[in-house]
């Protein structure tokens, strides 16, 4: 039985509170790119992607590579909340022996498909893990979620040419398109724009979505399934630091340690 | 020696041939035992040992272009989902170009993907300094898992590429484009991590890899003539180093040479300076190779003549350390009688 649009929303809800406990009990960690990937995550988790926590290893699971991975607070959360392992663990985030390091670790942590840590590099691992799917004649499908700043990394447009190329139809990425990296704006410091129409150009076929809200993305994830040929990129228009409105489109949210008393402000708004 | 099956190079014609040939015919072999390998290749396949692979097996072959940052990134994908791989390209650049997604993808999921370096070393001759990789296996010794090999010619180049497809994790293989001799046969045992002793003696000892191996045997021979018995080691498998063999050969030669086609800092000679630094008590080490700089053009021989990368370099490296070791014996010797 899939959860009901005000259902998913708490989720989300429920996952931004981890995120802020989690970071204010490690001390450290990426903050407003976990708010900003919030709903998207609760969406490929909660109906987007075929996938089964009690057999994380499941051969036929659709697969997903967190490309920025510094937003692993959100996606930790995420598999904590949909049962791949206890919800306690997320308190020993970036602790010494945790299974929960600073970035995504899949010899550590169940659910995790792909470890990642650099920006820029998550989306060749989606294609090898999606051209593996067509030789084995596997219909599971691949997702790949990227930053915008990211989109820098010239890797992220070598990946883009591989995957049309190929006609990874099986792969799915999905940009966070928030505007924001660390120091500032995207457009400010190395313009993106026009983002859609670059990815057109590189022969992907592109979809709009209000990355907040979780029916339209997951009915992207399902118009993706249906493209024949062509890799999809969803174009997630986000907000950072999305929910907590002191850190909203604020750049120094990006990664800063939070402070009991700002903690208490912050879930106030997510309450 | 008869049992390492090697190849008289005394007393026959040495035959010749790139390692890039042998890496191919073992991917070939790969292939056809039924292994699910994909080649990977980053629009040098011409050069690099892969083009007849194309030819035989072309859906087992996956040109990227030039992405090397991409191919490294797909093939962990791949490698993810039970392929093993293999991925060609010159060796500065398989080791060098990528060396983060090799480090954070690669390594750090302990993937099976096989890189290798196709005209490593001085190998790719008139390309001069830019192309000639001299840092691959300094750069690729410090990763985590990472497992180096250094070929001594084409048929062990073969047995590395049978080999690492069969190691789990992560592997750096290095070829070499130029001819090199071939003092191997199909009988020369060949284990990764395992040193192998091609010639005995007590004086010193050559720890060689790569195309050094020869010039070591030849530079062991010309000693023999002066009286002195050298020992010849085939450090084929930098890392995971033979502790066993390089600490035998420190206790019971107590002189030791290293001879590469690379870099002095951080390869075999690193390798081993490192290990004895810890262990048994410190023996004189000469480390032939190439001293903190780039290439240059010119013909295979030749540059390994200009670098000081011959049979003659290695035997005066050889007497020099030796000079070491008489030296320090005797200061040990007055030390006690004083
Ligand atoms: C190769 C590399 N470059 C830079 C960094 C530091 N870094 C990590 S995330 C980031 C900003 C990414 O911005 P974006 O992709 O837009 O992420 P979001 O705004 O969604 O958090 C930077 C500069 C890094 N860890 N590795």
């Amino acid at each position: 039985m899939s959860p009901t649009p005000n259902e998913l929303r708490d989720i989300a809800k429920i996952i931004r509170r981890d995120v802020l406990t989690m970071i204010l009990e490690s001390g450290s960690g990426h903050v407003g790119g976990s708010l900003s990937a919030a709903d998207i995550l609760t969406a490929l988790y909660w109906g987007g992607m075929r996938v089964n926590p009690e057999m994380p290893q499941w051969e036929d699971r659709d697969r997903f590579v967190l490309s920025k991975a510094h937003a692993s607070p959100a996606l930790y959360a995420a598999l904590a909340r949909r049962g791949y392992f206890d919800v306690k663990e997320l308190m020993t985030f970036r602790k010494h022996k945790s299974m929960l390091q600073g970035f995504p670790d899949m010899q550590r942590t169940p659910g995790i498909d792909a470890s990642v840590g650099s920006p820029g590099q998550g989306l060749s691992i989606t294609n090898g893990i999606a051209m593996a799917a067509k030789r084995d004649e596997k219909t599971f499908r691949v997702y790949c979620l990227m930053g915008d700043g990211e989109a820098h990394e010239g890797q992220v447009w070598e990946a883009a040419m591989t995957a049309a190329h190929h006609g990874l139809d099986n792969v799915c990425a999905i940009m966070d398109r928030n505007m924001m990296m660390g120091d500032g704006s995207t457009e400010d410091i190395v313009a993106l724009s026009p983002l859609v129409d670059k990815w057109r150009t590189f022969n992907w076929h592109v979809i709009e979505v209000d990355g907040h809200n979780i029916d339209q993305i997951l009915a992207a994830c399902s118009e993706a399934g249906t493209v024949k040929g062509r890799p999809t990129l969803v174009h997630a228009r986000t907000v950072k630091g999305k929910g907590v409105p002191f850190m909203e489109n604020k750049p120094e949210w990006h990664d800063r340690k939070v402070t009991e008393e700002l903690y208490e402000e912050a879930m106030k708004a997510l309450s | 020696m008869a049992e390492m099956g090697l190849v008289d190079i005394n007393h026959s014609v040495v035959e010749t041939e790139a390692t890039n040939r042998g890496y191919e015919r073992g991917l070939i072999e790969l292939a056809e035992r039924g292994v699910d390998i994909i080649v990977m290749d980053a629009d040098l396949a011409g050069s690099s040992g892969t083009g007849e692979f194309r030819k035989c097996f072309p859906d087992r072959f996956l040109d990227i272009g030039l992405c090397e940052q991409d191919m490294m990134g797909t093939a962990a994908g791949l490698a993810l989902s039970g392929k093993c791989i293999f991925i060609t390209t010159h060796g500065m650049l398989a080791a060098g170009k990528a060396w983060d997604i090799i480090r954070s993808t690669i390594c750090y999921g302990s993937l099976n993907v096989n890189i290798c370096g196709a005209d490593a070393g001085l190998s790719s001759g008139a390309a001069g300094g830019s192309r000639q990789s001299l840092e691959d296996v300094a750069v690729m010794r410090t990763l985590p898992g990472m497992t180096v090999i250094v070929p001594v010619d084409a048929v062990e180049a073969k047995k590395a590429t049978m080999a690492a497809a069969r190691i789990p994790g992560p592997v750096y293989v290095r070829f070499a484009a130029a001819r090199v001799p071939i003092v191997t046969t199909d009988l020369t045992p060949f284990t990764v991590g395992q040193a192998a002793v091609y010639r005995q003696g007590d004086d010193a000892t050559i720890l060689a890899c790569g195309v050094m191996v020869y010039e070591a045997l030849k530079a062991a021979r010309q000693l023999e003539d002066e009286g002195l018995g050298v020992r010849v080691v085939n450090c084929h498998t930098i890392k995971p180093l033979d502790h066993a063999i390089v600490n035998r050969a420190a206790v019971e030669t107590g002189a030791l040479v290293t001879a590469e086609e690379g870099s002095t800092i951080g390869g075999l000679g690193g390798a081993v300076a490192e290990a004895l630094a810890q262990t048994v008590r410190p023996t004189p080490i000469r480390i032939v190779g190439i001293e903190d700089r780039f290439g240059e053009s010119g013909k295979h021989e030749q540059l390994l003549q200009y670098f000081g990368l011959t049979a003659r370099d290695i035997a005066s490296a050889v007497r020099e350390v030796m000079a070491r070791k008489r030296g320090r014996q005797s200061e040990t010797g007055s030390m006690a009688r004083g």
